[in-house]
């Protein structure tokens, strides 16, 4: 029934990603984050190797691979660098998901191979000013007007928002029916009546592109609309609930990158005499954090296992999240603590470990509407 | 003792059938094949007038491999001198043929290379077999391959030696497969094993991590490459007397079909640490990128590469080419000399494969000091400068 | 232009730490790769092809049914198929004996126009397979090539970069070249081409019978050497530690190197 080894084809992919992370991506993350700069190269890159398609399927030129392949490809690059992990999981996860599970063939055939080959970016637009947690309440409106639909409002904290050629967004099509009111739509860059408004400065992941979208009187094709108007609060909840298990993975990357960091300094350094790792103080330290890593793996993998075969899997991909995006933090928080004063200091990696961990703590859903997930699922509440 | 019957040798004549006691050879297909009887006895060895069936012994040479003696070098050249290699080869192989009681030969291949002959002989050859041909002008596998293994064949030595170069790696293995013998790459020490007379060649292997020695019992000529700048030549001696031999070559068509159309001279070198002879290494004494300038100027003295540990390397003083141990390179050269490095134990896993290490440090208690054939105590600032000038006057002396 | 790439799974002797307490070598956890030559051996064969206008790529290893590992990873490079000779009757060759039996499969694998290996495999470091190989297959060779090239006459152009030296030579196919690691970048496979390598392309694996070579030629049987011991340095004792005034120091440093003929 259970069996934790990857198959020979998920072990070539893991080495060969790790390849591709330590030399392409992992050179240019301190610069990047630096200097808060989306690098179009480098998404280049991750498309040329099939990493924006993962999960797409081959007819329409991905690589049609399954969720626990798409978790391993995401942990290894989120290790090098936490934003290409976020392009990543933005490209599969929130846009293409959605275009595959809801989309009419036309929509497929016409955004799936472009995204899979990087032609095009993709961005999901369901965050609103007065619609955070409480994502029901949608304040952009799409009003039919015979021929196109026309789209008024903003969203905002958008990645990718700035960069994409298409956005998967959620509006009202109907207020008065609420959540039954909501319903999904493309909306390409150009559009009239379509722009980008502010570009947001971040704590973390701050080579991921974050942006307002603006729609004014921004008037769409009939035919862009993802399943039948109404279905928009299920198509976003199911497509949170599968991006949820990424976002565990993307925490086991994080989490890996500052514990092998972690060990190695203290490896290397010596206080009173000693390496650090000599210390049972600091040993027990890198001990909890590599358990921790563990435990979100398990989860993480369970949850992919879940959906890979067609199970329920919306309650343990809310665990893997919580839990890896809360582990993050602690791990990333520790490597500092072995750090030092130097863990403080941009000369050493682990402080943007500790910056690009946070967020995995609130997209996505808050720790706290994950916890409101599991409560339902577990409580009945 | 074991029994092998060579396919290709084997004439269907069944002469071997009857000489064996226990009925254990079979003919099929007009060639001799042993069944699951044979105890390997060895009593058809000597039945077989076509030399198809072998055995082997664990025990040394058998009495036929005897018709090889003497030690053979190949005298590779490089634009009309002799390499400094083929002067190694003479003298290393000088003491193997004096412990075996044989004679050393030279076969100098090439064209307009007859004038070389006597400086062989200077350098330690008892004979040399010259191969002048205007064919062979320029180096080339096919031709090469032809000469050697056609002198070798004639001349039926027990030991060839052939320089690791990159004409020696080339032209080695191509002749060896043609005698249908073995041959053991990059060795860094050859002696004769006592009893036996086998020749012993030692070399590094797995990744320089350990060393093997390596035997060629049952087929002549025991063949090896041998890493340049390991042997010592002997001093010259023209008063040597030695005979010199010329020997035509019958070329095939087939070996004159490559074609050699330029050879060009390159200037600017990569660093190559695991391929350096010498490397002058700096750590986190040397203090800053402006230190690795003296460390420079003394490789440059010595004729080697820079090294650099780990604490240089990540504090931004030198490129990470330049790293030896942990993430670094092993390296092997045959001179190490630690300016500044502590010596942690990956830097000296990495370093393992030094011939000889000069640790220069200001603190006597390093674990690099331990490690070091010669440690001296020191500021690196002060004895590098000395040490690359001592150097450069020794070579300039050297050089009159 | 149909190629054959031989390629051979090594330990990676980077990973190797040797025990600090004993002096010998740890082999516990040391992963298996694709010889780091070979992978520039596969990309110039891909490239090489890609100019061509196509043909086959076809990866060839010997080794254990473990060495599967590193041929899929050609595979996923972009190879179209692969071989793998093993049987226990392969097992101990030293590299005539290898070359031998590459010998046979290449000859029963047909029609080829160029054999690309690397230029030696980290654990041996003897370069000396691809030589014996293209004397076994009777074909000219070129070794360390940087670069080459096909012409328009059909002859092969390589640049053979040996000693501060570059020699171009003019080969007629079928030819072998061993190259260097300074000729190009190995690609590092996409997603597709990792599945595709396990799920598409042809992987076959012969054993001796398969070739029809005599036993006595190949494995121990066929190897000419033997390795009568293998061991490992003694670790360094103390030696010589000289203090004082630069000058001085320099000088018995310098007398000790004259004497071990170091300068």
């Amino acid at each position: 029934m259970i069996d934790f080894k990857l198959t020979p084809e998920q072990e070539l992919i893991r080495k060969t990603v790790a390849e591709f992370a330590a030399t392409v991506i992992a050179p240019v993350a301190a610069e990047l984050d630096e200097k808060q700069e989306f690098s179009m190269e480098l998404t280049r890159a991750l498309a040329r190797q099939g990493y924006l398609g993962i999960i797409i399927p081959p007819e329409y030129g991905g690589a049609g691979a399954n969720t626990l392949t798409y978790c391993q490809v995401i942990e290894e690059v989120s290790k090098a660098c936490a934003a290409q992990g976020v392009t990543m999981s933005l490209s599969n996860s929130l846009v293409a998901y959605p275009i595959m599970t809801y989309g009419s063939e036309e929509i497929k055939r016409k955004y799936l191979p472009a995204l899979a080959s990087g032609e095009k970016l993709g961005c999901f637009g369901l965050t609103e000013p007065n619609a955070g947690s409480d994502s029901s309440n949608q304040e952009t409106t799409a009003v039919d007007d015979g021929d196109a639909w026309v789209i008024n409002g903003s969203k905002i904290f958008i990645s990718n928002g700035g960069v994409a050629d298409f956005a998967v967004i959620i509006a009202s099509t109907n207020r008065a029916a609420k959540i039954r009111g909501l319903s999904a739509f493309i909306v390409d860059k150009g559009t009239p009546g379509f722009s980008v408004g502010v570009k947001e400065n971040k704590l973390g992941i701050r080579a991921s592109n974050t942006a307002e979208l603006v729609f004014q009187n921004c008037r769409i094709p009939k035919e862009n609309i993802l399943a039948t108007p109404g279905r928009g609060f299920r198509i976003a909840m199911d497509t949170l609930d599968g991006g949820r298990i990424g976002v565990g993975a993307q925490a086991c990357g994080i989490a890996r990158a500052a514990y092998e960091a972690a060990c190695k300094y203290a490896k290397e350094r010596k206080q009173f005499g000693s390496a650090l790792i000599d210390f049972q103080g600091i040993a027990h330290k890198l001990a909890d954090m590599r358990l921790e890593i563990e435990t979100t793996r398990l989860l993480t993998w369970k949850a992919a296992w879940l959906k890979d075969n067609k199970k329920r899997f919306a309650k343990d991909a809310a665990m893997a999240k919580l839990y890896g995006s809360e582990m993050a933090t602690r791990v990333a928080h520790q490597a500092i603590q072995i750090h030092g004063g130097y863990g403080f200091i941009k000369d050493y990696p682990v402080e943007r470990y500790y910056r690009d961990a946070r967020i995995l703590e609130l997209y996505e859903g808050t720790s706290e509407v994950q916890r409101m997930v599991i409560a339902s699922y577990v409580l009945g509440v | 003792m074991a029994i092998f019957i060579d396919q290709q040798l084997c004439v269907g004549c069944a002469a071997c059938l009857k000489a064996c006691p226990y009925d254990a050879i079979d003919l099929v297909d007009r060639k001799a094949f042993l069944n699951d009887s044979c105890v390997h006895c060895g009593a058809c060895v000597d039945s077989c007038k076509f030399k198809a069936i072998l055995s082997r012994a664990g025990d040394g040479p058998r009495k036929d491999l005897a018709d090889y003696r003497g030690v053979g070098v190949f005298a590779e050249t490089r634009h009309g001198g002799l390499a400094k290699v083929a002067r190694e080869l003479l003298g290393c192989g000088r003491a193997l043929a004096q412990a075996r009681g044989v004679n050393l030969t030279a076969y100098l291949i090439g064209h307009e290379v007859q004038p070389l002959a006597q400086e062989l002989v200077a350098y330690g050859a008892d004979q040399v077999v010259v191969v002048d041909d205007p064919r062979l002008a320029g180096y080339r596998t096919a031709p090469y391959c032809r000469a050697l293994a056609s002198v070798i064949q004639q001349q039926k030595p027990e030991i060839v030696l052939i320089g690791a170069t990159g004409i020696g790696r080339d032209l080695a293995p191509r002749v060896a497969n043609r005698l249908k013998t073995g041959l053991t790459a990059d060795c860094t020490g050859l002696a004769i094993e006592e009893g036996t007379g086998l020749l012993l060649q030692t070399r590094p292997a797995f990744g320089g991590n350990v060393m093997a020695t390596i035997v060629c019992p049952n087929h002549r000529p025991q063949m090896a490459t041998v890493r340049p700048g390991v042997m010592k030549p002997l001093p010259r001696d023209d008063q040597r007397r030695g005979t010199i031999t010329t020997v035509k070559v019958a070329f095939k068509e087939t070996d004159l079909k490559v074609i050699l159309r330029d050879v060009i001279r390159q200037t600017g070198k990569k660093v190559d640490l695991s391929e350096a002879t010498i490397i002058v290494s700096g750590g986190r004494g040397v203090g800053g990128s402006k230190g690795f300038e003296a460390l420079r100027d003394l490789a440059d003295a010595l004729g080697g590469e820079v090294g650099a540990s780990r604490a240089a390397v990540d504090s931004g003083w030198i490129d990470h080419d330049h790293q030896v141990g942990q993430t670094g390179k092993s390296v092997s050269p045959r001179l190490y000399i630690a300016c500044g490095i502590s010596g942690a134990i990956q830097h000296l896993a990495g370093i393992a494969g030094a011939d000889f290490i000069v640790a220069i440090n200001r603190d006597p208690q390093a674990p690099i000091m331990k490690a070091a054939d010669v440690a001296i105590v020191g500021d690196l600032h002060q004895v590098v400068p000395v040490l690359a000038a001592e150097v450069r006057r020794a070579r300039q002396e050297a050089g009159r | 232009m149909n190629i054959i790439v031989p390629i051979k799974q090594v330990p990676d002797t980077n990973d190797v730490r040797i025990d600090p307490e004993t002096g010998t070598l740890i082999r516990e956890g040391v992963p298996s790769i694709v010889n780091p030559e070979d992978r520039h051996a596969v990309e110039m064969a891909l490239t090489l092809k890609e100019q061509n206008g196509g043909g086959r790529v076809i990866v060839l290893s010997m080794g254990p049914p473990q060495a599967e590992a590193a041929l899929r990873e050609t595979l996923a490079m972009g190879a179209d198929e692969a071989i793998l000779l093993s049987d226990r009757a392969f097992a101990g060759a030293d590299t005539l004996a290898t070359a031998c039996a590459l010998a046979a499969a290449i000859r029963k694998i047909g029609a080829y126009d160029l054999i690309i290996c690397g230029r030696q495999a980290i654990d041996g470091d003897t370069a000396q397979v691809g030589p014996q190989l293209a004397e076994f297959l009777q074909i000219p060779q070129a070794t360390y090539v940087q670069a080459l090239q096909r012409e328009s006459d059909g002859l092969l152009r390589v640049e053979r970069a040996v000693e501060g030296e570059v020699q171009i030579l003019a080969l007629p196919l079928p030819a072998l070249v061993t190259c260097l690691k300074e000729a190009n970048h190995p690609r590092i496979p996409t997603l597709k081409g990792c599945i595709s390598a396990f799920r598409e392309k042809p992987y076959r694996v012969w054993s001796a019978a398969d070739l029809g070579v005599p036993l006595e030629q190949i494995g121990l049987k066929g190897s000419p050497t033997q390795v009568r011991r293998t061991f490992t340095p003694p670790p360094r004792g103390q030696g010589t530690v000289l203090t004082g005034d630069p000058a001085q120091t320099v000088r018995a440093l310098m007398d000790t190197l004259r004497e071990k003929g170091l300068v």
